[in-house]
């Protein structure tokens, strides 16, 4: 296979205007905030966009709306790990030559928005999962949790949920932008109320308002911008089903599969990686994705967590910014992975900023835990 | 009170699903190129991609291989049910297929999973019936 580390850089990030809650934004609105933004960080502008990817509205309707005619054109939508996967296929347009400037847009007011979207009638998920309740992603993710207990002590789980919530939150407590901030103690979480058994609220990832965008493009462009690029050294993606009632197995992901080849794309071990950031939309999303990855074996992620392993000073540094958990997660959260990796790996994060990290390792995962996208980034 | 929750809308290939349903009778598409059962229904099998398949009677046993335990209803039309279970069940003849579980009182301790678990149906509107399951 073609050696493409390093070809392609990510040169500006940002996120709409304002996130969390902000009534009277639509999701367009956000998409486009984020853009101009990001192609401001990037010392770019909308007329050197020559690439357009998107999720959640077509790229036709984005297209539209921020004035462009692209000459590449990506609506792959996977969920939220769509994002991730995006950088992949910016990755291998730019190298084709078939556009060399790529934006990557997101926008979602989730829990402002004035319309909801309606699942297509004749869909699989529509006959045979809603009539009987799945619906949404706390009761979807809460029953692959359970399967996950019973196969490897409901007691020892539940506390590494726990660990987890409680170190999100205090790496939110460093970022200014994050929309929970409040402390959170272990009792905290165990006395949330219920959503739907086995996840507490303080399982949950946030319903926030929220655009972010990332300007990506080739070497030779990367070395004029104007900060300095944050490389793509490599990639993977794939997805094992749609609905959660047919997921192969409960407690993994495609992510044992793209996050070993996206580490072996990039030439890099799990052990040369500085930061992880890991897709959150609920603490057990945390727990089956470091396994799968290969961080640790299969039940080992609650031995993994443990003692706050993953909070401000912890030796794994994890989801810096406070994660869905804590920062924000509008619905399709997967474009603030990106957003923290490079501002961490540019040295740009305050209070919050690790020492020098070089490697970054991003995992989305998208849907009913059925998409992954792997990937990980660098700087010099 | 009229019901309210979401409607499944059968399609081509699911007709004889819905309409077994509707008699009392839960069926499954089958695979003849390797002989295996398959969920959900659809014309060409996601095992061997095989358009030899025909229906077969489901035996209506199955095991819980996992559930949870809705607290905060998700539309409007589960409000008076809350707190009620979702589940994934194992079927005899092997797939795995959505569900609730119809149980008293859905706690941990009432809801084993590999549990016994039998098909029953709730008749849902005039044409459609939805295949549910109890403890056996």
């Amino acid at each position: 296979m073609t050696d493409l580390r390093k070809t392609v850089a990510i040169v500006g990030v940002d996120e709409s205007d304002e996130i969390g809650k902000v009534p009277d934004k639509s999701n367009l609105t956000h998409h486009a905030e984020a853009a101009y933004n990001a192609l401001e960080d990037a010392g770019m502008s909308m007329k050197d966009v020559n690439g357009l990817f998107t999720a959640g509205t077509s790229t036709l309707n984005l297209a539209e709306y921020l004035g462009i005619e692209p000459s590449f054109t990506d609506t792959t939508a996977v969920g939220g790990s769509s994002f991730i996967i995006h950088i992949a296929h910016a990755m291998a347009a730019i190298n084709a030559g078939y556009c060399d400037v790529a934006l990557v847009t997101h926008g979602e007011a989730g829990r402002s928005r004035r319309s909801r979207p309606g699942g297509d009638a004749a869909d699989p998920g529509s006959q045979f999962e809603t009539p009987y309740g799945f619906l949404g992603a706390p009761i979807n993710y809460a029953m692959a949790a359970r399967r996950y207990m019973h196969e490897y002590g409901e007691d020892k789980t539940r506390q590494a949920m726990a660990e987890v919530a409680v170190a999100t939150r205090k790496w939110a407590q460093l970022n200014p932008k994050a929309y929970m901030k409040d402390d959170m103690s272990f009792d905290d979480y165990h006395n949330s109320r219920w959503i739907s058994w086995p996840f507490h609220l303080l399982d949950c990832c946030l319903v926030t308002d929220a655009g972010g965008a990332y300007v990506i493009t080739s070497a030779e462009r990367a070395r004029d911008a104007k900060k300095k690029p944050v490389w793509v050294l490599g990639a993977a993606e794939s997805h094992d089903h749609n609905l959660i009632s047919q997921m192969p197995d409960l407690t993994r992901t495609v992510a044992k599969n793209t996050g070993p080849l996206a580490l072996e794309r990039s030439g890099v071990t799990h052990d040369d990686i500085d930061l992880a950031m890991i897709y959150d939309s609920f603490t057990y999303t945390v727990l089956a994705t470091l396994e799968s990855l290969g961080f640790c074996g299969p039940g080992e992620a609650p031995d993994f967590v443990a003692n706050q392993r993953t909070a401000p000073g912890g030796d794994f540094a994890m989801n810096t910014s406070g994660g869905g958990l804590s920062y924000t997660h509008s619905g399709m959260y997967g474009m603030f992975l990106v957003l923290e990796a490079v501002r961490q790996l540019r040295g740009e994060c305050g209070d919050r900023q690790l020492d020098d990290p070089k490697l970054c390792l991003i995992n989305g995962t998208g849907g009913s835990l059925s998409s992954t996208g792997t990937t990980v980034l660098a700087v010099d | 009170m009229a019901y309210n929750k979401p409607l499944p809308v059968p399609q081509g290939e699911s007709d004889v699903y819905w309409q077994k349903a509707k008699q009392g009778e839960l069926w499954l598409r089958n695979c003849k190129s390797c002989g295996n059962a398959y969920f959900y229904p659809r014309d060409i099998s996601p095992c061997c991609f095989s358009k030899d398949t025909d229906w077969i009677q489901a035996s209506g046993k199955a095991t819980l291989f996992t559930y949870g335990i809705v607290q905060r209803a998700p539309h409007p039309g589960f409000v008076d049910d809350v707190p009620f279970v979702t589940a994934v069940v194992e079927l005899e003849e092997g797939p795995k297929m959505a569900t609730n579980i119809v149980i008293e009182d859905p706690t941990p301790e009432n809801l084993q999973i590999g549990m016994a678990l039998e098909v029953v149906f709730e008749d849902i509107t005039d044409e459609l019936a939805l295949p549910k399951f109890k403890p056996a």
